[in-house]
């Protein structure tokens, strides 16, 4: 079983992929303090996208009244670990 | 001069992206040289079609736009997006209060690309992976409002759907937007980008398109005694309008006023034009009391035929009548369709643009693939190579028709 740490950055290193897939935004700008929506300009609709690869590559569903409180990157990374 | 109207309206930017090239020059020097754009689909489904060709795109907009935009607009969307930046830089990126510009582009079937994608998505994997831009993506109005988005055009969007006469029916409401006072500046124009088996399937069904496959170059040959069909093809065609005295005052370049827009309705049969050409003809005659054009100041028609049997030869007969057997005997008519195929909604759009160049730069291009010349047709075709434009020419018209009855005419007078 691999530690937290270890967990974070290869989360972190799908979500790179799937903002930079889904919203054009370069992964040196994702990190863990950054809001989608506020620091990446990312809107609602590419949230959605955002959550079903999400899940497709972490095998963790974020049902919608969640993800409405998921607002930076950290969040989701949280999301996915708990 | 408009006998009713005092704004008059002048063309100021061009852009387009057809079968022919990735913009106006390109396809302009191609129109000319008479050169087809029609080649081989190169798809495996082309095996259970009867037409195996089609007009495609001569540039690809994945080498233009970035991924991230490619996948939240429809294909309509980005080759609207596409000719209109051209025609926005081509018209020197006018500064204008954004409650003042409009846009008005339409296509002639919407986002159908989208429809049948997202439909395949929805019943292999489920609601959850469709795309939640299939929505403002599949939606007629979705190119006008990519372009009003783009530019910040508040003045309003619209989106008037005629089937093949769309796009010349955008470029005339966007006139009358001017001169109804509600924008200085319009970017105007239509688009199409729905080659798909069902598409093609649809119209061949009808007997609508040509199945000409061992020479798919030979087969949008309008007037022809051997024309079978129309062959389709995508494409966008974009220009900015603007009032006389907002262009004036900037000092932009004027390719030609925007003299005047005509329209009608068959009211005859859902698909098939009046053989008698009576709503054709009636378009006409409305153009040329709305732009106060005599029928002899009209040196130059680009016409809508299609290449089908029924449509070609019943519009020089429209033509004949509206203008009076003078006048007639005079006009050069031409149909770049021979060359691009038919852009449906965006083929009103792209052929002004091939009128507007016809009158700017003296050239009328060809029609191209008349090998026996049908001798129904009742006017003078410019046919296998360009012609001067008359140095008296006054005016040139483009024509465009759609299923539905639609009949749509807009003039342009030289400067």
């Amino acid at each position: 079983m691999a530690n937290t740490e270890t967990d974070t950055d290869t989360i972190l290193a799908g979500l790179r992929e799937i903002v930079d897939e889904i919203a054009g935004v370069p992964a040196n700008e994702v990190d863990l303090e950054k809001s989608f929506v506020d620091d990446l300009d990312i809107d609602s609709l590419s949230m959605v996208e955002i959550a079903v690869a999400a899940q497709d590559k972490f095998g963790v569903e974020i049902p919608d009244d969640q993800l409405k409180d998921l607002k930076t990157v950290q969040d989701v990374v949280n999301y996915i670990q708990k | 001069m408009g006998a009713m109207n005092t704004t008059e309206v002048v063309v100021t930017g061009l852009g387009a992206t057809t079968p022919l090239g990735g913009d106006v020059a390109s396809t302009w020097s191609a129109l000319l040289e008479g050169r087809s754009g029609i080649d081989t689909i190169h798809e495996d489904w082309v095996a259970d079609l009867p037409v195996h060709f089609a007009g495609q795109i001569a540039q690809e907009p994945s080498e233009v736009l970035p991924r991230q935009r490619l996948r939240r607009l429809d294909r309509t969307q980005q080759l609207a997006l596409i000719s209109a930046k051209e025609a926005w830089e081509d018209a020197g990126g006018p500064e204008v209060d954004p409650l003042r510009l409009g846009a008005v582009v339409s296509s002639g079937i919407g986002g159908i690309l989208t429809i049948l994608e997202q439909y395949d998505t929805f019943r292999e994997r489920g609601w959850k992976r469709v795309s939640p831009f299939t929505v403002p993506m599949l939606m007629p109005n979705g190119p006008a409002a990519a372009v009003s988005l783009e530019y910040s055009a508040r003045a309003g969007a619209h989106s008037p759907v005629s089937a093949c006469a769309s796009s010349a029916e955008a470029l005339a409401n966007a006139v009358e937007m001017i001169r109804n006072g509600r924008a200085d500046v319009v970017i105007a124009g239509g688009v199409e980008a729905a080659i798909h088996p069902l598409n093609l399937a649809s119209f061949a069904s009808m007997r609508a398109l040509s199945t000409r496959n061992d020479d798919p170059q030979g087969a949008s040959r309008p007037w022809d005694t051997q024309r079978d069909g129309f062959v389709m093809s995508e494409g966008a065609g974009t220009v900015v309008l603007e009032s006389a005295e907002h262009a004036a005052a900037r000092g932009a370049r004027v390719y030609a006023v925007a003299a005047g827009t005509g329209y009608s309705n068959d009211a005859h049969d859902i698909v098939l034009p009046d053989p008698d050409g009576n709503g054709q003809s009636q378009a006409i005659l409305s153009l040329l009391e709305d732009s106060g054009l005599a029928p002899s100041d009209i040196a130059h028609v680009n016409a809508h035929a299609t290449s089908t049997p029924a449509g070609d030869v019943g519009e020089t007969v429209a033509l004949r009548k509206a203008l009076g057997d003078s006048a007639a005997d005079r006009v050069a008519v031409t149909s770049t369709k021979s060359m691009t195929g038919h852009l449906l909604g965006g083929a009103g759009a792209v052929e002004s643009i091939a009128t507007v160049l016809a009158l700017y730069e003296g050239r009328i291009p060809p029609t191209i693939n008349i090998e026996e010349l049908d001798p129904e047709v009742r006017v003078d075709i410019v046919r296998d190579k360009p012609r001067d434009m008359p140095a008296d020419a006054v005016a040139a018209v483009n024509e465009s028709f759609g299923f539905g009855g639609h009949n749509v005419a807009v003039a342009f007078r030289r400067v």
